[in-house]
């Protein structure tokens, strides 16, 4: 039953280990650069599950077919994969942003651990 | 972004096949949104090309824009509040019909936000002129972020509003590292990762709202939710509900989510500051209030276990932290962006009521607060610029030195705390009887405590600026008020008070600039409009009821 859950769900199952992952980095890495890799992993989680959202059973990717009138088509809901493709872009524009912002703060202080960071900035 | 171009593409399109069309595109309302969304991304980049050639064109174009902006919203105004009950601008991107293409729905609730976005953007735009910050990537930044939060008020669909509150965010923290000190640039990093984390949990919950209706336009999900989908996929919607609302509070800034939010004000230059409080979090939470009741409808907040609870807590929560951090401040800067923890946890409290006056409650105390906080952080600008003083007790002997920035901080101030006659009282006035009227004693009781808790440090501000001698405080501030109120340039302020903060000094008097008579001339405009706008109570009341009632029959 355990596994007929994750072998079903698998998907789900691995963006919330990815989304969770992103959390921890996120939270716990002292290093700027790793936390930003982990609000992009983060955000990677949430476009891994647009993905399978669109998924339909026996679906064939969303593409206008050759014939006609074929019967019987099936296809994978191209909403999700049109959004997912506006939130990367989002997504890198963040990350640049965010590495820019880590030069700066290397260029002024001169670290890019957080606990130093927040030595030199008591001390001043 | 890619939205961004597919409505300008959608735009344009009718030019190129009718070019005459051009004088006609004037007189379609249903235009303007699209327009008032476009145009400001586009012109963003205008300054930068124009930047290459000519010196200080940033600042025209900037102002030329904002203005058309402001018109447009008033235009679109007169067609939302002219007619009686609740009335809609719809517009189509591109011409695709709702379930598939996105919206831009401008009605009584959207249209009062664009107003306080475009009115305080020129506002704010004013105040730049002389005291900066300055420079073309500035004004390019200043136009987006516009353009976003115009994007934000109008879009009716979930995840166009992803993209949007994106766009904001992207420009808003490019616009806080914009500070001299190195602090801004953590500040902004600080914002940045919360930020990020917000939007992408209520992205996360828009996919499984998504999941369970099958729709991304606001009023197609409502309808589906009310049809069935509310029972049939119950825990996926509530699961929906519980990441949107978490993504939501942080970026609203409730306790404990709100630790970006006082860095972040601080540390951004005086002259992007208000812009940030004004409207960054209230359009942040006017998206809340448009996800709550226009998505899930005022049936599912009350029917659904504990979220009107939960809803409450939140909001009682920040509101007592809120303003108690306020209290324990000494810095000016950061004492306001406290206080903002407080008066947007009110407003998520009224939201949490749920009932018809206290979402207009809601609804006028957000454009009050927008109004205020804007009016509040020129003051602290206008007062950092000629004056040097950055923290309450600098600000001695204020009233003495200079009368007018003085007054209209009290002003400002004053109605914060909700004396009557203010839109701060008005908002307060609303929600506290929707608190009263539906027993919620408890939020009646907060909002009497938090109004006392806010004079308390409103009253701190203003016995020290006209009740505490300016010799009280050494040397600094006579230097610069002998020089004269206007048009000196303050050469040294508060040298003794900085001692501690060496580096920040040698920021602060390269950063010092002059003020003009216009930077204080718009702190002003801010006061007396919080004051004129206290006596509007009723057409305010007139203007936002149909929403409230729409949205209240409907559930």
């Amino acid at each position: 039953m355990a596994l007929e859950l994750l072998t079903g769900t698998f998907a789900y199952a691995t963006m919330f280990v990815l989304l969770a992952v992103g959390l921890y980095m996120m939270i716990a890495n002292e290093n700027l650069v790793k936390k930003i890799i982990g609000v992009n992993l983060f955000q990677t989680a949430i476009f891994l599950f647009f993905v399978s959202v669109a998924y339909v059973e026996e679906g064939s990717s969303p593409v206008v077919p050759a014939e006609a009138d074929p019967e019987g088509l099936v296809l994978a809901s191209p909403l999700p994969h049109v959004i997912v493709l506006t939130a990367i872009v989002v997504g890198v524009a963040l990350t640049a942003v965010g590495l820019a912002l880590v030069v700066r703060i290397y260029a002024e202080y001169g670290t890019l651990r957080e606990d130093t960071l927040r030595e030199v900035r008591t001390d001043e | 972004m890619s939205d961004g171009f597919a409505s300008i593409a959608g735009l344009l399109a009718p030019l190129l096949t009718d070019p005459g069309a051009i004088l006609d595109l004037t007189f379609e309302v249903e235009l303007l949104p699209a327009l008032l969304v476009a145009v400001p991304i586009l012109a963003a980049a205008v300054p930068i090309v124009l930047g290459l050639r000519f010196d200080r064109t940033g600042w025209s174009v900037a102002l030329l824009t904002s203005l058309g902006l402001f018109a447009g919203t008033i235009a679109i105004a007169r067609e939302v509040y002219a007619t009686g009950g609740y009335t809609q601008v719809i517009h189509e991107v591109g011409g695709y019909p709702a379930p598939y293409g996105i919206e831009l729905v401008a009605d009584e609730f959207s249209t009062i936000i664009a107003l306080l976005v475009t009115g305080s953007a020129v506002g704010v735009l004013a105040y730049t002129r002389v005291g900066g910050p300055r420079g073309s990537t500035f004004y390019a930044a200043y136009l987006l972020l516009t353009g976003g939060l115009l994007g934000l008020s109008f879009t009716g669909d979930a995840f166009n509003m992803f993209v949007f509150l994106e766009i904001v965010g992207l420009a808003t923290y490019g616009l806080i590292a914009r500070g001299d000190s190195a602090e801004s640039a953590v500040a902004a990093l600080k914002y940045l990762v919360l930020g990020t984390l917000g939007a992408s949990l209520y992205l996360l919950g828009v996919g499984l709202l998504f999941m369970a209706t099958g729709h991304l336009n606001m009023e197609f999900i409502n309808s589906e939710l009310y049809d069935g989908a509310l029972v049939e996929n119950e825990t996926l919607v509530r699961a929906s509900f519980a990441f949107v609302f978490v993504g939501f509070a942080i970026k609203v800034a409730q306790w404990p989510l709100h630790t970006w939010q006082p860095d972040a004000y601080q540390r951004a230059p005086d002259g992007i500051t208000p812009l940030i409080a004004a409207l960054v979090s209230t359009v942040s939470a006017y998206a809340l209030g448009r996800i709550l009741f226009t998505v899930y409808g005022v049936e599912f907040v009350t029917a659904t276990p504990y979220v009107q609870e939960i809803i409450l807590t939140v909001g009682i929560a920040s509101v007592m932290a809120g303003s108690i951090l306020a209290v324990t401040q000494t810095d000016v800067k950061r004492m306001l962006a406290y206080s903002s923890v407080s008066q947007f946890g009110l407003i998520v409290a009224a939201y949490g009521l749920a009932t018809p006056l206290a979402l207009v409650g809601a609804i006028v105390h957000l454009v009050g607060h927008g109004l205020m906080k804007a009016g509040l952080f020129l003051g602290a600008g206008v007062v950092a610029a000629g004056y040097g003083a950055r923290r309450v007790r600098e600000f001695a002997g204020l009233a003495e030195h200079r009368p007018v920035a003085a007054a209209s901080i009290a002003v400002l101030a004053i109605s914060l705390v909700g004396i009557p006659p203010s839109i701060g009282f008005i908002g307060k006035w609303y929600i506290a009887v929707g608190a009263i009227q539906a027993e919620a004693w408890t939020v009646a009781a907060v909002i009497f405590l938090s109004t006392m808790l806010t004079l308390l440090y409103v009253a701190r501000l203003l016995e020290t600026m006209y009740f505490t001698p300016a010799s009280a405080r050494s040397s600094g501030h006579a230097v610069t008020g002998e020089s004269g109120h206007g048009d000196a340039v303050a050469t040294d302020g508060g040298e003794e008070a900085n001692e501690s903060f060496g580096d920040r000094r040698s920021a602060d008097s390269s950063r010092r600039r002059r003020v003009s008579v216009g930077m204080l001339a718009i702190v002003a405009v801010f006061a007396v409009l919080t004051v004129g706008l206290g006596f509007a109570g009723d057409v305010l009341y007139e203007a936002i009821e149909p929403f409230a009632e729409e949205v209240f029959d409907d559930g």
